[in-house]
């Protein structure tokens, strides 16, 4: 399953080239970028594990590219994604953020069911890893 | 783009590239004219950087025609006693390698050792990287490189950073140029103890010393920025001056005529100060003007010191 989240999520995975001309994008309005990544890519799992510090202090998108490229090469069956954090008041938050790695098999979610007090029933979403087999 | 590539219609003829109009475009020979106008001396530094500028440029126009080549190297090595101006041409570097293409920034990361090397173990790897990804897209100057590298202590950090610059270099060769410097001697002990970065940096520049003219036409070009003047009286004991101060110990070429430079206003101003409490009153001619006694009070002149 083809998991999509993220500002890109409606366009096939991103080049190299197109990241790097997103990120040069992103430093010409002034955001930090910073990688991220996790093998959990359950939409309501919000924080992810940081690859080192948010760069505050790069003017360039090949630095953040070779982040990205070493988180890559330490993760490369994880999801890793890009996060630029515009600092300016008022937003002080993250306004662009795509995914930049995925698994060559990805999770995928299952629906789980469970009776509560009452019989009231409770769904919830469960990740499923590739390897993890059927439930019962 | 496609107005630089000229082809004729009938086709006959080979194509042409005009490099002349990719000259104009790159705004190129502004650069080095304004290196040769604020620039005093350093006549190879000039011509090899003359020379650097033309290769990028013919380099571009054959990648502009489809003619595979390798990214030329750009890493540099800028060696010369202090004050030759190692740093301004740094500078000035940076603006040519982005109008001509080779990087994609008009910035400068400038450097020391402390900023690389850490000072424990696992310090030193994140914190040369650090540097390495600030001046990415840029261009690295490294002053006083020769301090990397510190042979009389086996366990110096300085060699994991030489080791993680050189394969930065090499893998990001198109987004990253590296300039070290320092002085002759002691970048020919480095190189030697590290061949690898020796032959890795395509272009050694030799800074030579100023001549004693020179040195009074950069201290009449300090001057004039800082809005100070000399008359003929100053001016000729500036050039006694300068012919003391070249043969005394820790003479810093430029650098050492700033200082006087500096040295001079205060006494020119203590001068002027004096006069006022005596009330006399002061032009403002004066006030531009550094006197022949404001040099010649310089211990320099002191005969203890002349000896």
């Amino acid at each position: 399953m083809h998991i999509t989240q993220g500002t890109f999520s409606f366009l096939p995975p991103l080049t190299d080239e197109q990241i790097s001309a997103q990120v040069e994008y992103a430093l010409s309005k002034g955001w930090a970028l910073s990688v991220e990544f996790t093998d959990d890519p359950h939409p309501r799992n919000t924080y992810w594990e940081m690859w080192g510090m948010p760069m505050f202090d790069i003017r360039d998108a090949a630095g953040v590219l070779y982040e990205m490229n070493a988180c890559r090469k330490a993760y490369p069956d994880r999801y890793i994604r890009l996060n630029a954090f515009d600092a300016t008041r008022g937003f002080e938050t993250v306004r662009l953020s795509f995914i930049v790695n995925r698994p060559a098999e990805e999770p995928h979610f299952e629906l789980t069911r469970a009776e509560g007090p009452g019989r009231r029933i409770q769904y919830s979403m469960r990740t499923v890893r590739p390897h993890e087999g059927a439930p019962r | 783009m496609n107005a630089a590539l000229n082809q004729p219609a009938a086709a006959q003829s080979p194509p042409t590239i005009d490099l002349q109009a990719m000259l104009a475009d790159a705004h190129v020979t502004e650069v080095i004219e304004q290196l040769d106008n604020e620039l005093v001396g350093l006549a190879p530094v000039k011509q090899r950087v003359r020379e650097i500028a033309a290769f990028l440029l013919v380099s571009r126009a054959r990648a502009q025609v489809g003619i595979e080549s390798e990214p030329p190297s750009m890493h540099m090595c800028f060696t010369g006693n202090p004050g030759t101006g190692k740093t301004t041409v740094a500078e000035r570097m940076a603006d040519i390698l982005q109008r001509l293409g080779c990087v994609r920034r008009n910035h400068l990361v400038t450097v020391t050792r402390d900023d690389l090397v850490g000072q424990y173990i696992g310090h030193t790897a994140p914190k040369t990287r650090e540097v390495l990804k600030r001046a990415m897209g840029g261009v690295l100057f490294i002053d006083e490189a020769y301090y990397l590298y510190r042979p009389e202590n086996e366990r110096d950090y300085g060699q994991e950073a030489i080791e993680i610059l050189l394969q930065v270099m090499e893998s990001n060769r198109n987004d990253l140029v590296v300039i070290f410097a320092g002085y002759k001697e002691r970048m020919d002990t480095f190189f030697r103890a590290n061949a690898g970065i020796h032959s890795r940096i395509a272009h050694h520049i030799e800074f030579p010393d100023f001549s004693c003219a020179e040195l009074l036409q950069i201290a009449e070009l300090m001057a004039a920025r800082m809005h100070y003047r000399f008359d003929a009286d100053s001016l000729a004991t500036l050039r006694d001056y300068i012919q003391r101060r070249i043969h005394q110990p820790n003479f810093a070429n430029a650098r050492s005529i700033r200082n006087a430079l500096d040295r001079a206003r205060l006494r020119q101003a203590n001068r002027l100060f004096a006069r006022a409490t005596r009330g006399t009153e002061t032009s403002v001619d004066e006030l531009t003007l550094i006197a022949a006694e404001d040099i010649a009070s310089s211990r320099v002149f002191s005969p203890r010191q002349a000896d």
